[in-house]
């Protein structure tokens, strides 16, 4: 029982685990990114069509990366190179998002692929309660737990990582080291953005192998609360995108089980917590404890007179 | 002797201001020169033409004979290059140690982190510093950061090194090590420059003087070839210095009464610890400390914008603990804060709003819900000429007057209401020496008048020249009071770090 509800946990979090990992990546640079909703949606659908296609799940992916990489470019442009409101831009994204992908999905709607399969660890897959939750799933899941370890590895042990943080933190400071602020912004706006529109594909590649308009319901939100209650951490971030993924399983489990209270109020459930978390780790960032980037939303304009 | 570095007629406008006019000037191996000019001179902004952050509009510059255009930091970098800027460029929540690889070029993208730290630890003995690698910078003193910025140069082997007023967050005995490394500097061929407003350095440390005065290079004067009163009149050159007398009598009646107060900042730490102050009705009361060691707090705390977690402050008979800024202006605590573009005034604004900013709720300046354009204008017409501000034409927004100007139309509208207290947090901070001597007349004028001023200022020399006392602070605590009549700059100096003074309490 508690190993099945582990299993549907780590599922349902994958892909707001993606989505997370992803905006993390956007803000250590100094970049908020409200778009992870619509680069979820145009992932999701770029992931399928790219499978759908060519037949090939990695090239499935690959497609979702490239689209959303792209949608986030835009983004990048905006914030990065042009100095414009990033709360704004991102905003606009998300609509975008959610319109082209309702425009472009319509061919899509009803046809069907074969998803990720699980890939059973040998050994490790047996082990009690944690095996199957664990070592029992689909490639996506294993990459996503490498690519928890790699973003840390990166952002700390890594002279780009430390470019990244550093132009997230104090652009000037950056600059006047001879690191080209706008550069890593860029690449961290567009890669970030990319890693989320992985998150959108593992919901039509792997959850439902299919497309469904808007299929992505509000997890791109929230992902952006998330980064906020992972502290701006890819490890804590795991643990945040699981206890969401713990939360959807949980409810699911209850519908099916048939109890009396409403289904609606079981699937505002998630949601419900989005906000629990946000107040309650605002209210940590307020009293110090707080390790989101000084230079976050500020564009950085090197001949600006302070 | 080739220059290592020659700058010719260079010129750089911003939209509206020209910032540099026309400068000129070099800089030998082994030479400390020193940039003297008041507050808007442009000295800033020819830094930052040198770093690569600015690009000029004309001129040239040339690198050991190589005429060189910079088109960003990494350019300047290249060539050797480095600066200590004012508001140092560091990342407070990273490591000394990250913060000093950032800087590193070369550096693989897979580091070894060992390797680094021994190099780093191998120069930071070199020069006999106390700085932990693993510390994050916002943990550590203003001195010790600005160690930090020395190192990143050091540690890229830089050959011309600028220091932008580098002595204005230390004490004496910190800044007389910092000198001992500069001449250490100097000796191993390197090129610095360095700039200051305080005279006493320039003469201890320059081998060569240029001053600027508005955007242009008008001298440059060898050691041995000026004093102090010469390089003076040529950087203020006909203006005037307001003169002003002290008033040296003060009154034993007690206006504010500051008692074990204990402040938390926002990281939890303690700003202000057992703080204990009692300023008297028409004194000057100077408070002196490195920057960083609860000034700032103080100030916030008496003005309202800070509230307390222990202690108690009397504004006579009246408890005004934890009160807000709008009860301290009524209590008649007026502030000069430190950062007057961002707290002190609201930059878009006309002089004009700017000006009744304290006083738009009273009925002189409205008619019923609305402004009363016509009082307000007059007012400022007033404030202006009875302060000096050069303020532009009408409606300019505050943020194109000068640092003075600005300075003073904080002062205009903060001591509109006669208030009984002013706390002046670095009031003359950045300013020319003429505006500075504005503001130390308005403070002094203002103690003739019964007003009680805390006046926390960085510069010894203001302190000692303008205060009735002085109380030294140190990590949050008040260390002791000072007469600045009777006391040494070294004594002071000895209780900025920490050690009691020999007068434990002036009655």
């Amino acid at each position: 029982m508690v190993e099945i509800l582990l299993d549907a946990t780590v599922r349902a979090g994958t892909p707001i685990l993606f989505a997370t990992l992803g905006a993390i990546i956007n803000e250590r640079a100094g970049i908020i990114n409200l778009g992870i909703e619509g680069l979820m949606l145009i992932g999701a659908l770029a992931g399928f069509a790219g499978t759908y296609l060519t037949g090939s799940l990695l090239l499935g992916v690959l497609f979702a990366f490239a689209a959303s990489f792209l949608a986030g470019s835009i983004h990048a442009l905006i914030t990065v190179q042009l100095r414009g409101n990033q709360i704004v831009s991102g905003l606009a994204l998300t609509m975008f998002g959610v319109g082209i992908t309702a425009l472009f999905g319509k061919g899509m709607v009803g046809l069907t692929i074969v998803g990720f399969k699980r890939v059973a660890i040998p050994g490790l897959s047996q082990l009690p309660l944690i095996g199957r939750p664990f070592f029992n799933q689909d490639l996506l899941i294993y990459f996503s737990f490498l690519l928890v370890f790699v973003i840390w590895f990166f952002f700390y042990r890594t002279r780009w990582g430390l470019g990244v943080r550093s132009v997230g933190e104090n652009p000037a400071a950056a600059d006047t080291c001879g690191f080209s602020v706008s550069t890593y912004r860029f690449f961290a706006v567009t890669i970030g953005s990319g890693l989320v529109g992985i998150g959108g594909a593992y919901l039509s590649l792997a959850s439902t192998p299919m497309w469904i308009e808007n299929m992505t319901a509000g997890r791109g939100w929230i992902a952006v609360a998330l980064v906020i209650f992972a502290g701006w951490s890819s490890p804590r971030a795991m643990l945040g995108a699981y206890l969401f993924g713990g939360i959807t399983a949980m409810q699911l489990r209850f519908q099916a089980m048939g109890t009396t209270i409403s289904a609606h109020v079981l699937q505002m459930l998630p949601y419900f917590f989005t906000i629990l978390v946000l107040v309650i780790s605002t209210q940590r960032i307020q009293k110090g404890a707080s390790q989101q980037p000084e230079g976050l939303g500020l564009p950085y304009d090197r001949e600006d007179r302070k | 002797m080739t220059d290592f570095l020659k700058i010719q007629n260079v010129r750089k406008t911003f939209p509206g201001v020209v910032a540099l006019d026309d400068v000129s000037f070099s800089v030998a191996p082994g030479e400390i020169h020193t940039l003297l000019g008041e507050n808007g001179a442009g000295k800033s902004t020819l830094m930052n033409v040198l770093t690569g952050l600015y690009h000029p509009d004309r001129g040239q510059i040339s690198v050991a004979g190589e005429p060189i255009h910079f088109t960003s930091p990494r350019d300047s970098l290249a060539c050797g290059i480095g600066m200590v800027h004012q508001h140092f460029m560091l990342v407070p929540a990273h490591s000394v140690f990250e913060n000093i690889l950032l800087a590193l070029d070369n550096v693989p993208n897979f580091y070894s982190k060992k390797k680094y730290k021994e190099k780093i630890q191998k120069l930071i003995d070199e020069f006999d510093l106390d700085l932990d690698l693993d510390i994050p910078v916002w943990k550590l003193s203003i001195g010790a950061q600005q160690w930090i910025e020395l190192i990143k140069l050091l540690m890229r082997d830089c050959q011309l090194l600028i220091l932008d007023e580098p002595t204005a967050v230390l004490t004496p005995q910190e800044a007389e090590r910092l000198f001992n490394v500069l001449r250490k500097l100097k000796e191993q061929g390197k090129s610095i420059i360095f700039i200051s407003h305080k005279m006493r350095e320039v003469m201890e440390i320059s081998d060569r003087v240029t001053i600027l005065k508005k955007g242009c290079s008008i001298a440059t004067r060898t050691r041995g070839d000026f004093d102090e009163s010469t390089l003076a009149s040529l950087m203020i050159g006909k203006d005037k210095i307001p003169q002003w007398q002290k008033n040296l009598q003060m009154s034993d009646e007690i206006v504010l009464d500051i008692q074990n107060l204990s402040v938390r900042n926002d990281r939890g730490l303690s700003d202000l610890d057992d703080f204990n102050l009692q300023l008297k009705k028409g004194e000057i009361l100077g408070i002196a400390g490195v920057a960083g060691n609860g000034q700032k707090a103080l100030a916030e705390v008496l003005t309202g914008l800070k509230n307390t977690s222990q202690g108690k402050i009397m504004a006579g008979e009246e408890d005004i603990t934890n009160s807000n800024a709008r009860y301290s202006y009524i209590a008649g605590i007026a502030h000069i804060p430190e950062d007057r573009k961002t707290i002190g005034i609201a930059p878009d604004m006309s002089v004009d709003e700017n000006l009744i900013m304290k006083s738009f709720k009273s009925g002189s300046f409205r008619n019923w819900i609305f402004q009363n354009k016509k009082a307000i204008r007059r007012n400022a017409e007033e404030k202006i000429e009875q302060f000096a501000i050069k303020s532009g034409p009408d409606g300019t927004p505050v943020r194109y007057l000068s640092g003075g100007n600005i300075q003073k139309v904080i002062i205009a509208r903060e001591l509109s209401e006669h208030p009984a207290v002013l706390v002046a947090l670095y009031p003359t901070r950045g300013l020319d020496i003429g505006s500075a001597g504005y503001v130390h007349k308005v403070i002094a004028d203002g103690a003739d008048r019964g007003m009680s001023t805390i006046l926390i200022a960085e510069d010894l020399d203001e302190l000692l020249k303008l205060s009735d006392r002085i109380a030294v602070m140190f990590r949050g605590k008040l260390i002791g009071y000072v007469d600045p009549r009777k006391t040494t700059r070294e004594e002071i100096g000895l209780m900025m770090s920490g050690e009691k003074g020999s007068l434990p309490d002036l009655p």
